[in-house]
């Protein structure tokens, strides 16, 4: 074995690869909870790929037969139930995993310097997967399917001059047609994800070359080097010892992917909708049109902003930024400590405020506007408005302060001292 | 306390609120009105309630729907033979392996309903047994419609009431009741498909079905004949569901095997470190 390992070593750098980005990565050894997540994105993104390969042998882009092609991989195909449902299982739980990975970069201050690449690196990775989600989305051909791409094709109509032609270029057609279908399949199973592929590379390099940071938000490649392992003094390698912990996540992971694939596949209506059940039918408009949970947050803040000036841009504009406001974090945050373990009360509240909003607005991104009623005549100002259109506006506010304000409440907050060694 | 745990506690919290909202599941409600449905009484592991099923879909759906999705042969999975599957239940065709397709059509369908009557293969996926359940029971008389029928829970449905011989003729009731309180008590002591719906000025209405004229089957048996049908349909919009079941309670007693050994061999690695 070693034979063989030697012979490839003086042709291509097999253990020198091994080694720097696993086998001998020191990485620090207070890693908890939260930092499981990262791995099983990537786990979540190799199991995306391996089930859509074997979709994609049996499933037909065709507008005639999509529908029917996913019908019969549910019936005639031998375990494809099974493939088909950890697909679509793997897409709703990829975003779960990457929101709580992202979730543990704003509790430690991940992003914070040198790390501000690796950060914006993971936020083209999250860009990345919306586009797959929303290009995977339409392959069933439901109803949902169908309407939901219309909807997010038509935002683009709305910027003023180019918009009309430019949603007209991405469908290729002027509805949602046979030949988006083709086109949304071919971004689907082959642009993107080689675009996810070589983005997760560059994050995974770029994590090596930096190190990761840790709950204590100590840079343990400053510290002293143990006379014993030549490690610094909070180090450890990942091999042996974070390869048996993130298998251990995987397994528990599994078995909530599990009992969602084999007894909860449609997660009562929000993993798959019902109405994703009815063949498109381009001249049927549903009721009521909602994407799938992973983006409602930002649907619900596309409805709560109101059309100006004749134009509805506005609301995309917003939701727009609202994702991409992420990449400007490393140099918005002024705090003198990372860690939320030493910050003081400021940005724990505002973090609570923004975890609040950002999980009541993707609520309101599911259900109709009309929810929770009208406020009666009586109320000054409010009079008539939907409770759930005016509470999504003060909550897409709050969001935004979150960011806005990051540069003064960070530098106000009373911190305290980080020990020298990690807790 | 560490600070973090309490953060980690009132986000616990926070996702526990979001998923109670949505256990509630979306509320059956149009137009300010508001549907009681009853739950089906169904068994997915009932397979002579599914054979039931079977016969009464292939007699009285299959003429004017289809099931172009379900194959004859799938039908052993319910524990019939091909036999039994052959000689009973295929009218259309001959072959075992073909989908339940029908003769009319839909351009026809489409000209003598007003609407195609859709394909039932995942119809109980988008409903619900409960919706289809309430669906069979909700046909009422009503002149005022071109088939003469109307639907409690689909309301000016193009189909007509197939199964009336069977389950005889229902007519429509309405109370009035002055405030939405009192007509949602009384919704709730009525125990059986009812629906809530505003009437002029701050009146509610409670409308329910009382029979007019019965039918051959006594109610409890056209129910029970109902009931089968939705167990049916419920079967066929995922037929492999049983053996998703199967299936998933032997992997997680795999996992939770597994578990034990990454969970130990994570404790060994991890003892020099701490």
């Amino acid at each position: 074995m070693q034979k063989i390992i030697t012979w490839i070593d003086e042709r291509f750098p097999l253990t020198a690869l091994w080694e720097s980005q696993w086998g001998k990565y020191v990485a620090p050894r207070n890693f908890n909870f939260w930092y499981y997540f990262g791995s099983l994105a990537a786990f979540v993104l190799v199991l995306q790929i391996i089930t859509g390969i074997f979709l994609t042998m049996s499933y037909n882009p065709d507008a005639a037969k999509a529908f029917e092609s996913v019908e019969y991989i549910m019936r005639d195909v031998s375990w494809g139930w099974l493939i088909r449902y950890m697909h679509s299982t793997g897409a709703s739980m990829f975003f779960v995993v990457v929101y709580l990975h992202m979730f543990r970069g704003l509790l430690y201050g991940s992003y914070r310097k040198p790390r501000e690449l690796l950060w914006i690196i993971g936020c083209v990775i999250y860009l990345a997967l919306m586009a797959e989600a929303f290009f995977g989305y339409l392959l069933p051909w439901g109803q949902m399917s169908y309407w939901g791409a219309q909807v997010i094709v038509n935002l683009f109509s709305s910027i003023p001059v180019i918009g009309e032609d430019l949603a007209l270029w991405i469908r290729g057609d002027y509805t949602i047609s046979d030949i988006t279908l083709n086109r949304f399949f071919a971004f689907h199973v082959v642009a993107l994800p080689l675009v996810l592929l070589g983005l997760v590379a560059a994050h995974l390099m770029a994590l090596h070359e930096v190190g990761s940071s840790n709950p204590d938000g100590i840079e343990i490649k400053k510290q002293p080097k143990s006379p014993v392992t030549g490690l610094p003094l909070d180090g450890i390698y990942s091999h042996p010892y974070y390869t048996v912990k993130d298998i251990m996540g995987v397994v528990v992971f599994l078995v909530v992917f599990s009992i969602i694939v084999f007894f909860l596949p449609d997660m009562g209506g929000y993993f798959l909708e019902a109405n994703n059940f009815i063949p498109a039918d381009p001249l049927k408009t549903p009721e009521h049109i909602a994407p799938l949970w992973y983006f409602t947050p930002y649907y619900a803040m596309l409805r709560a902003v109101p059309s100006m000036m004749g134009t509805q841009v506005w609301g995309v504009l917003v939701m727009g930024i609202a994702v991409l406001i992420f990449f400007a974090l490393p140099w918005l945050d002024r705090g003198a400590v990372k860690s939320i373990r030493y910050r003081g009360g400021l940005y724990k509240t505002w973090l609570a405020l923004f975890v609040v909003s950002f999980l009541i607005l993707g609520y309101l991104g599911v259900v109709p506007v009309t929810v929770w009623g009208q406020f009666s005549e009586g109320v000054p100002i409010l009079a008539t408005a939907d409770k759930a259109t005016v509470v999504a506006r003060v909550l897409t506010i709050v969001y935004f302060l979150f960011f806005l304000l990051m540069p003064w409440y960070t530098a106000r907050d009373r911190t305290r001292p980080v020990p020298e060694r990690v807790r | 306390m560490r600070p973090i745990t309490s953060l980690l506690r009132s986000s616990a919290a926070a996702a526990l609120l979001v998923l109670a909202a949505c256990a509630n599941g979306p509320a059956v409600a149009s137009g300010g009105n508001e549907l009681r449905l009853e739950p089906a009484p169904i068994n997915r592991l009932d397979e002579e309630s599914l054979q039931r099923g079977a016969r009464t879909f292939v007699n009285y759906c299959l003429n004017c729907h289809t099931a172009k999705y379900m194959r004859y042969s799938r039908l052993t999975d319910i524990g019939l033979t091909e036999a039994q599957i052959r000689d009973n239940l295929m009218f259309a065709t001959d072959k075992i392996g073909e989908t339940m397709t029908v003769a009319m059509p839909a351009i026809d369908a489409k000209g003598w309903f007003g609407a195609p009557p859709p394909d039932l293969s995942v119809e109980a996926r988008i409903r619900g047994s409960d919706w289809l359940y309430n669906y069979f029971l909700g046909f009422y008389k009503d002149d005022g419609t071109p088939s003469g029928w109307n639907n409690l829970v689909f309301p000016n449905v193009a189909m007509p009431h197939v199964l009336w011989v069977q389950g005889g003729i229902n007519r429509l009731q309405t109370t009035e009741y002055e405030d939405h309180e009192k007509a949602q008590a009384a919704a709730i002591a009525v125990r059986q498909l009812v629906m809530v719906a505003p009437a002029a000025g701050d009146a509610v209405e409670v409308r329910t079905l009382v029979p007019e004229t019965p039918g051959t089957m006594k109610p409890e048996e056209y129910r029970a004949m109902v009931a089968d049908l939705v167990n049916y349909l419920d079967y066929m919009g995922e037929p492999a569901r049983n053996q998703r079941i199967n299936v998933g309670l032997a992997v997680l007693i795999f996992l939770g095997v597994l578990f034990l050994f990454a969970y130990l061999l994570k404790r060994e690695y991890w003892r020099d470190v701490h």
